[in-house]
């Protein structure tokens, strides 16, 4: 034995229930803290976890068990978990802190995981016990279907809700004659309206199954195994087999023996921790806020957060999710998700083309997405569905809304996001050169089940993010029906729990200065953070304290630290700025002799009116700067999250057109707002008429001149996604133009997030409250306008100069020799 | 220590900076972390020769400023879900000043070694 290795007992951990939600919450606690637990998981059946909600194509027989198994015996093993497959728990004794199974096994815990999901809901008539009656939650009951329906002929399934109208299709697929019964007048009547929900009907009776709407089970017939059904009204139907969906209720019987307090499921905190405080419990037997939830993405979201409590972090809360629901049956595209029903104070906008039996309803509310049912066209139920989470304000876009996202000139995408009728040599992700295959491949090789999971393996939507729902469609198709997602306030980065505006507040609600002291008080997962907090951590500090904080230049991305752009053979471009496009002789001889003097292969005409010196080594650029700044030139901020180019017309001083001296305009709000950080890239265009030949228009502000005086144009974008600015106010003079601007770029510094562009900001906070901070509170304006007035006394200097004159930044430039000298 | 060479002073790598070492068979990278320790690489990404010495550097690796690959200051490996590795060089630290072996510095430049 090592004598150096202090002995110390791991902490026991057991799992009750072997299913996905309790795996996934193992998972998690391994990804956290592999050492923390000896760990052992109990599992009533035979197998492996497997996704249960697949279980519906396996017995359409689309797919086979071993393609929907998620953990084989190898994991458990690789893992050191002791797994007990086929014994099922029958007692947890508290006081002992020990779980006994009906075998006889006794486990000991330190803490207790309940993850018993949900049984089946059995109707409480006469002849639920006999032969040819079958529940559907798990493998054995796909079994004995499938046995059932090589020799039996007539089927009846009770209950027309999600799973009751999987279970009938894929009976109908194997070939039997299935009749569906439904206490209620419309199918799905939780998921959809009595539109969508006839819709449903009529495409599944042209299926071949029968409806008994309205019909109220009263026995079960049959002397030794089932023959029929009869109903209240006294008709019968003759029946082989009968399949109960009629809906599932909590698994908390073991619970409620141990004495742990239950109501519908095992009743949990924010924290999923029982009344039992060494007890926690997730999955479908749980109560949470008075919730209990039968989708998968919630479970694995409170799979996360009780990992996090179990190996003592403590950082997270659950608070409940949103979800939706797509039906997993072949050849009925249905979609649905919040509150689709509708009050007094919501609007419904709805689309309905019976000739290709195509319905979408969207429930608005102070035009936000509430909720939303789709039928027969559900390619947008996964953009709707994030409009909704992120209570996006659609007032710009509703003519169009139904028509969905391709609608609103999404230039990189427009034929079509029907991903499912794509081929798999489709490109989706432009910007990593991903293709539909390639992504199929990752979720089903990797068995990947969130959009985070399919960006880090294969890097799709991972870079500009375009293509995320188009990704996200795609995971939907390959992973399983009931995609949902937790709610969308996502964290800063993975160092982290935090969300950007939590992080913003929290900075400056406790003064806290420096990037040291935010990762320390919200608890880091990290020492220093990643490649992705820090910059945006050194961003919101400057931001909040301009005259206090010292710029980390460790924190920013090469090009703010180079205060140049890597180019991919790790040379530099180098950019001086051109005050509103404008120049003169003696600057573009100074630039021509730069050139020629350090050998720069080629100088290019950028589009923001200025000229880019390409292929400068890192070296160099100290000299090179030395020589521009000599010429008066300084910093063009090309490389940076900050103010980029003002681009201007020649206006009234030549143009014949020109009502306004928008050159004159645009030097003066250039020589106002550069040097200033941004949370990302912002651009600024002054037309002299509205003509707008400096494309005002899709500028992050766009100014455009009228004969009586200026428009004021934000959160345009000429990248990925053209998006054409919204108007925000007409002005009457250059002084006001000046004070507005400064307002907006300050509010955008304050309020967006990092590598937010103004035009995803105005998307997600509407260009309401910005009307309201910038064009109708006085006030407000000016304080805004005094605080960039205020940040720029700080921040307004060429960094070019400064680097190029102090030597110790300056040796950074330099590259080290060994100190030796070759023998050859 | 005739077998180590000095390659520069600690202070001459800023904590979580980096320095470049131009050798004949190609450049090497250089970093300190927070706690003072010293690793080399090469200066290249395995995934599109990005240079690594101009990302930014957080715990035990570096973020390539190209497309993101994180690499490991230990092994050279990438982070998964992405697979690559970069050369590492050994170092040690004496009185302040770091060594690199001599052998690995002055290696032939591959072109020339036949």
């Amino acid at each position: 034995m090592n004598v150096m290795t202090p002995i110390q007992r791991k902490s026991k951990l057991v799992l009750i229930g072997n299913g996905m939600a309790g795996v996934r919450t193992i998972e998690e606690v391994l990804k956290v803290d592999p050492d923390h637990f000896d760990i052992t998981i109990f599992g009533s059946e035979p197998h492996g976890n497997y996704n249960r909600i697949m279980l519906s194509p396996v017995l359409a027989g689309d797919k086979t068990i071993d393609e929907i198994l998620l953990n084989d015996d190898a994991w458990y093993a690789d893992n050191n978990i002791t797994l007990h497959k086929g014994k099922t728990v029958s007692k947890i004794d508290r006081v002992k802190s020990q779980v006994i199974a009906d075998d006889g096994t006794v486990a000991d815990y330190d803490r207790l995981l309940i993850a018993t999901g949900s049984d089946p809901f059995i109707l409480p008539v006469p002849g639920v016990e006999l032969p040819g009656v079958i529940t559907f939650r798990d493998i054995a009951d796909v079994d004995e279907m499938l046995d059932a329906s090589k020799k039996h002929k007539n089927a009846v399934v009770i209950g027309g809700g999600l799973l009751g109208l999987e279970a009938a299709k894929g009976l109908s697929i194997q070939g039997m004659n299935v009749t569906v019964v439904h206490l209620m007048d419309s199918l799905m009547e939780r998921q959809l309206d009595d539109t969508a929900a006839r819709l449903l009907q009529q495409s599944l009776e042209d299926q071949g199954l029968t409806f008994l709407m309205g019909a109220q089970t009263e026995t079960i017939l049959g002397a030794d195994h089932v023959t029929g059904v009869r109903f209240k009204d006294g008709t019968e139907v003759a029946a082989d087999i009968v399949v109960m969906a009629v809906g599932i209720k909590p698994n908390k019987a073991l619970a409620e023996k141990a004495g742990i307090y239950c109501e519908r499921g095992v009743v949990v905190s924010d924290t999923m921790q029982t009344f039992d405080p060494k007890i926690y419990a997730v999955g479908e037997c749980v109560q949470h806020r008075k919730a209990t939830y039968g989708l998968v993405a919630p479970l694995y979201e409170q799979g996360k957060i009780c990992a996090n409590h179990l190996v003592d972090k403590g950082v997270l809360r659950y608070l409940g999710s949103l979800t939706s629901t797509k039906l997993k049956v072949t050849g009925v595209d249905l979609f649905s998700a919040g509150d689709f029903t509708g009050d007094d104070s919501t609007e419904e906008i709805i689309f309905r083309d019976p000739g290709r039996n195509v319905y979408k309803k969207l429930v608005l509310k102070d035009n936000r997405i509430q909720g939303s049912v789709m039928y027969g066209d559900t390619a947008d139920g996964v953009w709707y569905f994030q409009l909704m989470r992120e209570a996006t304000d659609v007032s710009e876009f509703r003519d169009t809304l139904l028509f969905g996202q391709n609608h609103l000139g999404d230039s990189g995408h427009g034929a079509g996001s029907q991903t499912a009728s794509m081929s798999l040599d489709t490109e989706i992700c432009g910007c990593n050169g991903v293709c539909k295959g390639d992504i199929v491949q990752a979720i089903t090789a990797g068995k990947l089940l969130t959009l985070d999971e399919v960006r880090t393996h294969t890097k799709a939507s991972a870079s500009c993010g375009s293509c995320t729902g188009l990704v996200e469609q795609i995971l939907v198709d390959t992973a399983g029906g009931d995609f949902s997602k937790a709610p969308s306030e996502k964290p800063l980065c993975p160092c982290t729990d935090h969300p950007h505006g939590d992080v913003r507040r929290v900075i400056v609600e406790n003064e806290l200065m420096t990037i040291p002291a935010v990762i320390n008080f919200m608890e880091w997962r990290t020492p220093d953070g990643c490649a992705k907090c820090r910059p945006a951590l050194n961003y919101y500090l400057l931001c909040a304290w301009p005259a206090d904080y010292q710029d980390d230049d460790q924190s920013r991305f090469i090009n703010e630290r180079a205060h140049a752009n890597i180019q991919k053979d790790g040379t530099y471009s180098v950019v001086p700025r051109m005050w509103g496009g404008t120049t003169t002789s003696d600057e573009l001889r100074a630039i021509a002799d730069v050139a020629d003097k350090f050998k720069i292969p080629t100088v290019k005409v950028t589009g923001g009116q200025r000229i880019d010196l390409l292929g400068v080594k890192k070296e160099d650029l100290p000299a090179v700067w030395t020589d521009l700044n000599d010429a008066g030139m300084v910093s063009g901020h090309a490389y940076g999250k900050s103010l980029r180019t003002v681009k201007t017309c020649v206006g009234s001083d030549w143009c014949r057109f020109g009502v306004q001296d928008s050159t004159g305009l645009g030097i003066d709000l250039e020589k106002a707002l550069w040097g200033s950080w941004t949370p990302h890239k912002f651009k600024v265009a002054v037309s002299g008429c509205p003509r707008n030949c400096a494309e005002s228009t899709i500028k992050d502000l766009g100014i455009v001149a009228v004969e009586s005086g200026w428009e004021l144009h934000v959160g345009g974008n000429g990248g990925i996604k053209v998006r054409v600015t919204d108007l925000l106010c007409k002005v009457k003079t250059a002084e006001e133009v000046m004070e507005y601007a400064r307002a907006f770029m300050q509010f955008y510094r304050e309020d967006a997030y990092y590598l937010e562009r103004t035009a995803h900001w105005i998307d997600r906070v509407g260009i309401a409250l910005i009307k309201e901070q910038i064009v109708e509170k006085d006030d407000a304006r000016r304080a805004y306008a005094d605080r960039l007035v205020y940040s720029q006394k700080f921040y307004q200097f060429d960094p070019w100069k400064a680097h190029a004159t102090d030597q110790t930044i300056r040796r950074e430039y330099e590259l080290l020799k060994p100190e030796f000298e070759l023998v050859s | 220590m005739s077998d180590w060479i000095k390659i520069c002073a600690l202070e001459d790598i800023r904590a979580l900076g980096s320095r470049v070492l131009d050798l004949p068979q190609g450049r090497v990278a250089l970093f300190r972390t927070n706690d003072d320790e010293v690793f080399a690489l090469e200066d290249k990404c395995p995934h599109k020769q990005g240079r690594l010495s101009q990302g930014i550097v957080h715990g035990k690796s570096v973020t390539c400023p190209l497309h993101n690959w994180v690499i490991g200051f230990e092994t050279g490996k990438a982070e998964a879900p992405d697979i690559g590795c970069t050369r590492t060089y050994q170092i040690q630290m004496v009185e302040g000043d770091v060594f690199m072996l001599s052998a690995e510095v002055s290696e032939m430049p591959a072109a020339l070694a036949g």
